[in-house]
């Protein structure tokens, strides 16, 4: 944790932390402070007057249906990503790491995802499922019969913006997933054919939970990114609807307080999503502390 | 390779192969809408293989624009903007980043440890859950529409300052008390010795931060209104829901393809600095 050797200064210490935590009171502490303060205050619409009012915004919100709607469909909403996203990598990355030799070419191909912004995701998937010319909607509709509009279907809608969600995270749970695997030590799982253990049998007793420490992380990864990240493709894709069908916490907060104008309202929102930011951040660090212990 | 199936192993490159073959498919449509004209792209089905109409899309895209009053901003405007960030951001974060790591890792000073967690705590403030106030510091401080709006909020970072930090606590003492025996100060020591050891670990954080940068969607939305600094992204997702009796398929498709390709070739070409980034950050 700390330097033996370290340098003397009185004043050059400050200035080198001083930008850094220049930018960090004025963007990162002091809104979050005023967010606090917004989501115990009522603020006259007219500006100026504004008084203390207590938990009265979160009460309010706790009262309205429409919030926990918006919080069960984004816990549904990221179980799904996480879960799917995590699948599919795990897949990939077990059938590429069979293949060692090959793997690098493919790595190329699998990995540039990563780098498509969320809401171009959104672009990219609600054209292709676009009802009037998309391809795979066309195919829907016309091909095997299963009538596929996701501008007027709220469940069309959440699934494609999952699918376009797990897309955009495949190549990070990938790499990830790819590098645990290579980590495991080939003798183990030698052994472990010797002794006649089939390759499923060795995925599920060896290589799974060898991997679970890593499994574990993306999991956190993943819930962060579909909690937080996933703003751009809703909002490039359905802009949270139809009929507030794909309207998750973060684009409720969004819509209520920057188009909506409700700040307290958005405020005590914000409040309750910042409580989820640290559980997750926590969890996360305390898995990092243990891997360290190994 | 533990034993010698060769339809296992044809199985594992079937997989994979059509893992990539999906994944690719978005791309691919887009790429193939970007190179058609617009009847065409408005006829379902529509065509799976490209046309003949790329250059005239792209140069329509890139130098005149479509839409109409503002919206008809040509697109390289957007993606100036969209560059201007992602190196702002990335040069903005590395620099304070790393000087801020040296002095929490290389003198002692009252408060450090106050600092470093000031700066841990930004990891839980992501700007996602402080939109309207961050909205309104920045218009306080007058910097909605403009560069330093759009750049600065987002320099600060605990996972640089982490991944330095990480790096220089590695860094061997003996290196240090020779540098301080030749006679070199605490600014020449960082310039002449830690720096250029750091340039590794810069370079794959430059990768990681220039996607990160150049990907922006929702404070750009926040902070601008002005067509003039519109980052890609944000250009693109406004023409997407710009409702048209006829939409432009072929144009908003070129764009979703300008508005890919930077941070994609990055990726690809610099994959190994760009894992090398991506794993470091999460340490």
């Amino acid at each position: 944790m700390n330097k033996r050797v370290t340098f003397d200064g009185k004043l050059l210490p400050y200035l080198l932390v001083a930008p850094q935590i220049a930018v960090t009171l004025a963007f990162f502490i002091w809104p979050s402070g005023q967010m606090l303060w917004q989501s115990v205050i009522l603020e006259d619409a007219f500006g100026g007057n504004s008084r203390f009012v207590g938990f009265a915004h979160f009460a309010k919100l706790f009262g309205d249906a429409g919030y926990w709607d918006s919080v069960r469909l984004t816990m549904f909403f990221s179980f799904m990503v996480a879960l799917g996203g995590l699948a599919i990598s795990l897949l990939l990355a077990t059938m590429a790491d069979r293949i060692v030799r090959g793997a690098t070419p493919y790595k190329a191909f699998l990995v540039w995802p990563y780098a498509v912004a969320p809401a171009v995701a959104g672009v990219l998937f609600g054209f292709i499922f676009n009802p009037a010319v998309g391809i795979a909607a066309w195919f829907l509709n016309k091909g095997i019969g299963y009538e596929f509009n996701y501008v007027i279907n709220g469940n069309q809608a959440l699934a494609l913006v999952t699918i376009a969600a797990c897309w955009n995270q495949i190549s990070y749970n990938f790499l990830f997933f790819l590098a645990g695997l290579q980590l495991i030590p080939r003798s183990l799982i030698e052994a472990a054919a010797i002794d006649g253990a089939g390759v499923g049998r060795r995925f599920w007793t060896i290589i799974f939970p060898l991997l679970a420490p890593t499994a574990f992380f993306l999991l956190v990864v993943n819930i962060i990114y579909a909690f937080f990240g996933t703003f751009g493709v809703v909002d490039a894709m359905t802009k949270g609807g139809p009929a507030k069908a794909t309207e998750i916490m973060v684009f409720k907060v969004y819509n209520d307080g920057f188009r909506g104008q409700d700040f307290g309202g958005s405020a005590a929102q914000s409040a309750i999503l910042m409580l989820v930011v640290v559980a997750l951040t926590v969890v996360q660090f305390r898995w990092i502390e243990r891997r360290i212990q190994y | 390779m533990v034993e010698n199936r060769p339809f296992l192993v044809f199985f594992s490159h079937l997989v994979v192969l059509l893992g990539i073959v999906i994944i690719a498919f978005p791309l691919w449509m887009t790429f193939v809408a970007s190179t058609h004209d617009q009847v065409t792209m408005l006829r379902a089905p529509v065509p799976l293989w490209p046309g003949e109409h790329m250059l005239d899309n792209y140069r329509t895209v890139l130098l005149e624009g479509f839409g109409t009053g503002a919206a008809r901003t040509p697109l390289y405007v957007s993606l100036l903007n969209s560059l201007a960030m992602a190196l702002g951001v990335c040069v903005g974060k590395i620099a304070i980043s790393i000087v801020a790591a040296y002095a929490i890792v290389y003198f002692r000073f009252p408060l450090r440890m106050t600092f470093f967690w000031m700066i841990f705590v930004t990891l839980m403030l992501p700007v996602e859950v402080r939109i309207v106030p961050t909205y309104q510091v920045v218009a306080s401080l007058s910097m909605l529409d403009s560069y330093g709006g759009l750049i600065v909020p987002l320099i600060a970072s605990a996972t640089a300052t982490f991944l330095f930090r990480q790096f220089f606590l590695s860094v061997p003492d003996e290196l240090t008390e020779a540098a301080r025996i030749d006679g070199a100060g605490p600014l020449r020591f960082f310039k002449d010795i830690l720096l250029p050891m750091s340039r590794t670990s810069i370079a794959a954080l430059f990768v990681i931060q220039f996607i990160y940068g150049w990907n922006q969607y929702l404070w750009p939305l926040l902070i601008t209104t002005k067509e003039g600094f519109y980052t890609v992204v944000m250009t693109l997702s406004r023409q997407v829901n710009t409702v048209d009796a006829a939409p432009h398929w072929n144009w908003i498709m070129a764009m979703a393809m300008l508005a890919m390709l930077p941070p994609v070739l990055i990726v690809v070409f610099m994959q190994r600095l760009f894992v090398r980034g991506l794993v470091e950050t999460e340490k």
